[in-house]
């Protein structure tokens, strides 16, 4: 039986590395992941976990040293944050490409400059087209849960490629919370064994790992690394119905929350997620029809189910903690990818973006609130009339408030008043 | 089992691990200190190689020339990743994922450029974390693969695309990077200096090298005929005349010891070794020749401080 216990975000996932056991972890200390590194090799020299740890030099030799490690046969991990994944960058569209297992929990913090140590998700989704799969958590637990869960996803005969998994500095990395850790001997039967299909150490077959590749085959090589990321998407949700099966917490593409009836939705990320059930339990005691949708997997893109599930809503939010500059109206990754996905999907409704906490800015229920009111009037009107809000910015033009709504629609009266 | 000899009849008959039919140019340097190295050693060998003119030629998919097993991963990590594969070597036999009686050698190969400059940080960090490889650097003193620019390598006065020769500039200005030193004050086991031309020394070093318990370097000077500007046929003339100079002494520092390996009978002027290539051409004008005094005056003064580290008479 596993138990309860109280660990910071780090901590929960630093445990469920150990608990992985990797043969090789190649990392480089960074706010506001240091945490993840500080405790790992705490549990290697109480002897907790026979890991070969290296401390590199840099993030781009973290990665690197993975790189090798995993072409070795090795099941290897890292862990970094912003200007680290920067730093990373090149590293990491080779390590997709030759299509290697590694596991990296990313703690999100916003990129410099001006620099600054707080969350956004600039840093992952500068990397969202790098060949990595994608998961993102709210909390701890989730954080713990889908470490475990990247490994047998990332090593899937029908995948092998490298997983980020995704938790929001500071708020979920250096809070407290209450989570439920499994038994070492639960995990290590869950993850397995890594059985990789050729490594560079088998001395009796030698192979040639990155070779050069001209207009003759680079092209079938990328259209081969397609199919992994298409079958991803099967092999989530093959792991999360095992890990359901043997923990009892079930996970998905993503999770709605009283999403069933809404008649207005807004589709949210991580740690921000949880501050957006509240707003929705607030405007649902004023008998507004409000609902949410977390993705917890943002690549590969989920465009069908989530254009599906949120298919009988009048309007959508999507908020975005980072800027995709110089994209359509300046606005965030998220929200470029659900137009799409409903363009795709033939879903004709209005869309909107809010644009939210970059470098750590605090986002509260009651800003929430002020976005599904906008959504409320976007509905209304059948047309979105500001594509992109940045909420929470001086000098911006503030978001209307449910009381304003009331005012909007006389007989939208508010509840209890 | 006994090591092979290091004898021209032994070693020919051994099965070399980069093949023929790679496509490396004619007389270059590189491929014969390849098979140099990988010959010396018996063990089975793992080869991490660097971007570089080894890696393009040797690998265009869907061939290889490769017998032993291979990796290239990218241009300034080539440390990097070796140290994760010795990393990998290591947990697998703690797991008993790999036999703990196979002993596996681990050779590096990178060029000058992506040692000297972009690969220094990689190297530098892997040397002080104390992996169990040897790196080769095969210096030819320029980015050779990219067509003849100027790396922290290129010595003073030579013609590179990127230091050309015009009415304002004589090639390049600076003096060479001091690569082998930096890398002895890392206090690693072993560090040498080497040469294909003296093809016994070199192997004789790579053997020291593998033996030692913790990370070796070699620095090896790898002449490249189209960067040099010379007749391929001439690549060990060229090779002898730089060490008959004294431009590239070979020695070794073995645990903090300086040993010179090899001393000309007669020290030859650097002109010997300049006039030989055509990127040195225009210092052989009239109008150069205080900068070739210049380069004489350097290579003297880096000799000797080289003969009181090694302990030899000046």
């Amino acid at each position: 039986m596993g138990r309860w216990v109280a660990l910071e975000g780090t901590e929960a996932v630093a445990y469920a590395m150990k608990q992985v056991a990797p043969d090789v972890v190649a990392a480089y200390p960074i706010t506001p992941q240091t945490g993840i590194v500080q405790a790992f090799a705490q549990f290697v020299a109480d002897g907790e976990v026979h890991t070969e740890f290296l401390q590199a030099e840099s993030e781009h030799s973290a990665l690197s040293a993975c790189v090798g490690a995993a072409a070795a046969g090795a099941r290897a991990m890292t862990a970094t944050s912003a200007q680290g994944l920067a730093l990373m960058w090149e590293i990491l569209y080779i390590a997709a490409s030759m299509r290697l297992p590694i596991v990296m929990p990313v703690v999100n913090r916003a990129l410099s400059a001006p620099i600054n140590i707080h969350c956004d998700h600039s840093d992952s989704m500068g990397a969202r087209d790098s060949g990595w799969i994608q998961i993102y958590s709210e909390n701890a637990q989730e954080a713990y849960d889908n470490t475990l869960q990247a490994v047998r996803i990332a090593e899937h005969p029908q995948v092998r490629l490298p997983v980020m998994v995704m938790m929001d500095g500071f708020i979920t990395s250096h809070a407290v919370e209450r989570l439920w850790i499994e038994d070492d001997d639960a995990v290590r039967a869950f993850v397995g064994t890594y059985q990789p299909a050729c490594t560079l150490l088998n001395l009796e077959r030698p192979l040639t790992f990155g070779a050069l590749d001209f207009y003759d085959y680079y092209f079938e090589h990328k259209r081969h690394q397609v199919e992994a990321m298409r079958r991803a998407k099967e092999a989530i949700l093959e792991v999360a119905e095992d890990f359901a099966r043997r923990f009892g917490r079930r996970y998905a593409l993503f999770e709605t929350y009283r999403l069933e009836d809404a008649d207005v939705a807004v589709v949210v990320l991580s740690s921000t997620a949880g501050t957006a059930r509240v707003a929705v339990d607030n405007l649902r005691r004023l008998g507004w029809r409000v609902g949410l949708l977390k993705p917890r997997v943002y690549r590969p893109f989920p465009d069908f189910e989530l254009i599906h599930a949120l298919r009988h809503v009048r309007a959508i939010g999507v908020m975005d903690r980072a800027i995709a500059f110089g994209a359509m109206e300046n606005g965030g990754p998220l929200w470029l990818e659900v137009l799409a996905a409903a363009h795709r999907h033939d879903l004709r409704i209005p869309i909107a973006n809010y644009v939210f906490g970059l470098g750590g800015r605090d986002i509260t229920p009651s800003e929430i609130e002020g976005i599904f009111t906008d959504l409320m009037q976007i509905a209304e009107r059948g047309t979105v009339t500001r594509p992109v809000t940045y909420v929470g910015v001086r000098g911006e033009m503030p978001l209307p408030t449910p009381a304003e709504w009331s005012l909007w629609i006389p007989e939208a009266t508010m509840a209890g008043d | 089992m006994a090591a092979t000899p290091l004898n021209l009849k032994v070693l020919s008959e051994k099965p070399t691990p980069l093949s023929g039919g790679h496509r490396m140019c004619a007389g270059c340097a590189e491929a014969i200190i390849v098979k140099q190295v990988l010959l010396a050693i018996d063990d089975p060998v793992v080869v991490i190689n660097g971007t570089g003119c080894l890696e393009v030629s040797t690998t265009i998919f869907p061939y290889t020339a490769w017998r032993v097993p291979w990796i290239h991963v990218a241009f300034e990590n080539t440390a990097a990743v070796a140290a994760g594969v010795e990393a990998a070597y290591r947990a697998l036999i703690r797991r008993g994922g790999f036999p703990a009686d196979r002993r596996v050698v681990f050779v590096a190969f990178a060029g000058d450029g992506g040692t000297y400059d972009i690969g220094l940080q990689a190297l530098s960090g892997a040397l002080e974390r104390g992996h169990k490889f040897l790196y080769v650097c095969l210096d030819n003193e320029g980015y050779m693969n990219t067509g003849i620019q100027r790396s922290s390598a290129t010595p003073r006065g030579a013609w590179t695309t990127t230091t050309p020769v015009g009415a304002a500039m004589p090639g390049k200005l600076q003096w060479r990077k001091d690569l082998t030193g930096i890398i002895a004050a890392h206090r690693i086991p072993y560090v040498a200096q080497a040469a294909p031309t003296h093809w016994k020394d070199l192997m004789s070093k790579v053997r020291k090298a593998i033996a030692m318990d913790g990370p070796a370097f070699l620095n090896v000077l790898a002449d490249c005929n189209r960067g040099w500007r010379h007749d391929p046929a001439l690549t060990l003339e060229v090779t002898r005349m730089a060490i008959e100079t004294c431009y590239w002494p070979l020695f070794e520092v073995e645990d903090g010891v300086w040993r010179l390996n090899y001393r000309p009978r007669r020290k030859l002027s650097i002109v010997e070794y300049l006039k030989l290539q055509g990127r040195f051409a225009h210092l052989l004008r009239p109008e150069h020749q205080d900068l070739v005094a210049e380069i004489q005056a350097e290579v003297d003064r880096r000799w000797e401080e080289l003969l009181r580290r090694c302990g030899e008479p000046v």
